[in-house]
C-alpha cells in the first residue's frame, strides 16, 4: 500500500546503475560526507521536540504547585473541607465545588453507561453489517461537537424540556426520595448531568466497541453451540470477557466528565451550595475557574483558584491512568479466558 | 423473551443516543441559518442591547489564534512523533508516550491556567499569543501519537532500501518515511486542529475576548467560541440569535477543514498510507 508513494523518479531506474552514476542520480539525496553531522543535528532536533513534551507536563505541575502555595499555606487540608467561598473576606473552602464535580460526573455516568454500552452491543453484535459503519460514524460525530455548542443547545433546548416535562414528572413519581424536590428551574445539577452524559457517550461507547470486538469469535460460537440464545451469548461470552475493558472505558468517560467546563458552566446554575436535590443549582471545580479566574483580584483568591485547578489536574490524571491501564489489559493482554 | 427484551433495549439506546445528535444539528441549522448573513460575517459586535452587528472580529481572531497554535504545535508534535517512531523503542520513549497520553487527559481549563501563568502574567495582559500557546499545548500530544503510529506503519524495507543507497538517516526520515506517511499525519494534525478549534475554556483567561478589531498579537483578542459563550449566557434575544449563527459557522469551519483534508488525501494527491 505504501509502495507507490515512494519518490519514484529519484529512486527507481530502468536499468542497474553503478559507480559514479549512482552518485549523480541520487545527488539531491546523497550529499557525500556531511551525512554524519546532519544526522546528529537532526537527531538532537527531534530529541528536543520529545523533551518539550516532557517539559510541558513538568511546566504544568510546577506552575500549579508553585502558584497554589499561598492558598495551601493559609488553609491546608481544610481548603477541601470548607464550605465557605468568600472572596470578599478572603476565605476559601472548595467543598461545594468538589461536591458539584463529583455529583454531576457520577450522575452523567448513571445516565450514559447503560446507553453507551447498549449502543456498543448493538453495533458489534446485533445490527446488520451495512448499518455498522454509519452508526459508529454518527456516534463519533457527537464527539466532534465543541463543548460550547453543547452548552448553547442545552440552554435553549434541553433546559426548557427538563423544566416543562422531565422535572415535574420526576418530582411527582420520585419526589419522595428527596433527590427530586424543589422548584423546577431546569437549570441545575440535573441539567449538567444530562448534558455531560450526552458528551461522554461517544467515548464510552467507542471504547466498549473496541473491547467487544477483541473478544474471540470462538467464544461466541461456543456459547451458541451450547444452546445459548443471542442475549445469553452476549451476556455470558461477550460482556463477561470484556468486563475490565468496559469499566476502563467508563472510567475514561468519567475523566472527561470531571474536567468538562463550558457546557456545565452554562447550565449548572453556578451557586456554591451543597443541596441534596438534583434540581438545585450547583457549581463545579472547572466552572468556578471559568467564571472567576479572569476576575480574581488578590493573590490569595487567585492562588485558591489555582489550587482547585491543581486538584482537578491530579484527579483527572489518576482517573485516566487507571482507565488506560484497564483498557490496555483487555485489548493487548492475554487472550480472554472464559470465566463461567 | 429475554432475548427480545435485550434487543429492544439495545435499539432503544441507539434511538436515545442519536436523538440529541439529530436535535443539535437540526437546531444549529434552523436557528443559525437565518442569521448567517453579510452583516454577521463582516461587522463587529454592536453595544449590548442594540440590534445587528456581527462576529467578523471573532472569526478573524480565531484564525489568528489557531494559526499561532498550529505554528507552535504542529512542528513540535511531528518532531516528537518522529523521535518516538525512529529512536523511541526504549524506556525513555515509553515515558514520553506515557506523558503525552497523560497530557491528552488534562482538562483544557487547567491548560488555560498554565498559559495564563507563563504568558499572561509575564506580559501583564491577555493576548492572542497566550491563547495560541494554550491551544498549541493541547495539540502536541495528539499529533505526537498519531505521527508515531503513522510512521510505524511505513514498512522497514523502505528505510533499509534508503540506507542501502547511502542516503543519510535524516534524509531518509524526512524524504522517505515522513513522506510516505504524509496523509496519515495530516489526518492526525487535522483531528488535533478540529479539537482545539472549538475550545473555549483555555481561551477565557488567555485570549480573553475583545469587542473590537485587533491585529496585535500581544493584545486581548476575540475568538469565535468565546463570543458564542458570551452571547449565549447574555440576556439579549438578538445576541442569542447571533450565538446560534456563530455556532453554525464554527461547526461548518471545523467540519469543512476536516472534510477538505480527507478529500485531498482520498484523491491520492498526497499519497501514502491510510
Amino acid at each position: 500500500m505504501a509502495n507507490q508513494a515512494l519518490p519514484r523518479p529519484r529512486l527507481t531506474g530502468p536499468q542497474p546503475v553503478v559507480g559514479q552514476e549512482v552518485k549523480t542520480r541520487l545527488n539531491p539525496l546523497v550529499k557525500s560526507s556531511d551525512g554524519v553531522v546532519a544526522d546528529r543535528i537532526f537527531g538532537w532536533a527531534i530529541l528536543g521536540c520529545a523533551l518539550v513534551v516532557l517539559g510541558i507536563l513538568a511546566l504544568i505541575v510546577w506552575q500549579l504547585v508553585a502558584r497554589s502555595q499561598p492558598s495551601w499555606q493559609a488553609f491546608g487540608w481544610k481548603f477541601f473541607g470548607g464550605q465557605d467561598w468568600d472572596p470578599v473576606n478572603d476565605h476559601y473552602g472548595a467543598l461545594p465545588f468538589v461536591y458539584g464535580t463529583l455529583v454531576s460526573s457520577l450522575l452523567s455516568l448513571v445516565i450514559a453507561v447503560p446507553l453507551a454500552v447498549g449502543v456498543a452491543v448493538f453495533t458489534t453484535e446485533m445490527c446488520p453489517k451495512w448499518l455498522r459503519g454509519p452508526l459508529s460514524f454518527t456516534t463519533e460525530l457527537l464527539a466532534a461537537i465543541p463543548s460550547v455548542i453543547y452548552g448553547l443547545w442545552a440552554i435553549f433546548v434541553l433546559v426548557p424540556i427538563l423544566r416543562n416535562y422531565v422535572q415535574p414528572f420526576l418530582a411527582k413519581t420520585l419526589g419522595w426520595t428527596g433527590l427530586f424536590t424543589g422548584p423546577p428551574f431546569g437549570i441545575g445539577m440535573l441539567a449538567a448531568g444530562v448534558i455531560l452524559a450526552i458528551m461522554i457517550i461517544p467515548i464510552i461507547s467507542s471504547i466498549t466497541r473496541e473491547v467487544l470486538s477483541v473478544v474471540p469469535q470462538h467464544q461466541r460460537e461456543a456459547a451458541l453451540a451450547l444452546g445459548a440464545t443471542r442475549w445469553e451469548m452476549i451476556r455470558l461470552a461477550v460482556l463477561r470477557n470484556a468486563r475490565a475493558g468496559i469499566v476502563g472505558g467508563i472510567i475514561l468517560g468519567l475523566g472527561r466528565a470531571l474536567g468538562e467546563t463550558m457546557a456545565v458552566t452554562m447550565v449548572i446554575g453556578n451557586r456554591p451550595e451543597i443541596a441534596k436535590s438534583l434540581f438545585a443549582p450547583g457549581y463545579t471545580m472547572a466552572s468556578v475557574l471559568a467564571n472567576e479566574f479572569s476576575e480574581a483580584a488578590g493573590d490569595l483568591y487567585l492562588s485558591a483558584l489555582i489550587e482547585i485547578g491543581l486538584a482537578l489536574f491530579l484527579v483527572t490524571i489518576i482517573v485516566n491512568a487507571l482507565a488506560r491501564f484497564m483498557v490496555w489489559s483487555v485489548t493487548r493482554g492475554q487472550p480472554a479466558r472464559a470465566r463461567a | 423473551m429475554a432475548d427480545q427484551l435485550a434487543t429492544g433495549f439495545a435499539v432503544l439506546t441507539v434511538i436515545l443516543v442519536l436523538a440529541p445528535l439529530v436535535a443539535i444539528f437540526a437546531y444549529l441549522v434552523l436557528k443559525g441559518i437565518g442569521s448567517v448573513n453579510l452583516a454577521f460575517l463582516t461587522q463587529i459586535p454592536k453595544p449590548p442591547g442594540e440590534l445587528g452587528g456581527g462576529m467578523a472580529n471573532a472569526i478573524a481572531g480565531s484564525v489568528v489564534i489557531l494559526a499561532i497554535a498550529s505554528l507552535l504545535g504542529v512542528p513540535l508534535g511531528i518532531g516528537a512523533g518522529i523521535y518516538l517512531a525512529e529512536y523511541g523503542r526504549n524506556r525513555f520513549g515509553d515515558s514520553i508516550r506515557f506523558v503525552s497520553d497523560v497530557l491528552n487527559g488534562v482538562p483544557s481549563i487547567v491548560i488555560g491556567i498554565v498559559a495564563y501563568a507563563i504568558v499572561v502574567l509575564r506580559q501583564k495582559h491577555f493576548s492572542a499569543l497566550a491563547g495560541g500557546v494554550a491551544l498549541a499545548i493541547m495539540m502536541v500530544p495528539t499529533i505526537t501519537r498519531t505521527t508515531e503510529e503513522m510512521l510505524l506503519l511505513v514498512p522497514n524495507v523502505l528505510r533499509e532500501a534508503a540506507y542501502g543507497l547511502g542516503i543519510p538517516r535524516w534524509r531518509t526520515m524526512l524524504s522517505i518515511t515522513l513522506r510516505t506517511a504524509t496523509s496519515g499525519i495530516i489526518t492526525g494534525v487535522m483531528l488535533a486542529f478540529a479539537r482545539v478549534a472549538g475550545e473555549t475554556a483555555p481561551l477565557l483567561f488567555t485570549a480573553f475576548g475583545n469587542q473590537y478589531w485587533n491585529w496585535k498579537l500581544d493584545q486581548p483578542t476575540a475568538a469565535l467560541p468565546l463570543q458564542i459563550f458570551t452571547y449565549a449566557i447574555s440576556p439579549y434575544d438578538d445576541w442569542h440569535r447571533q450565538a446560534w449563527a456563530g455556532a453554525l459557522v464554527l461547526i461548518i469551519l471545523i467540519v469543512s477543514a476536516v472534510a477538505a483534508v480527507r478529500f485531498a488525501v482520498r484523491r491520492g494527491t498526497l499519497g501514502g498510507v491510510a
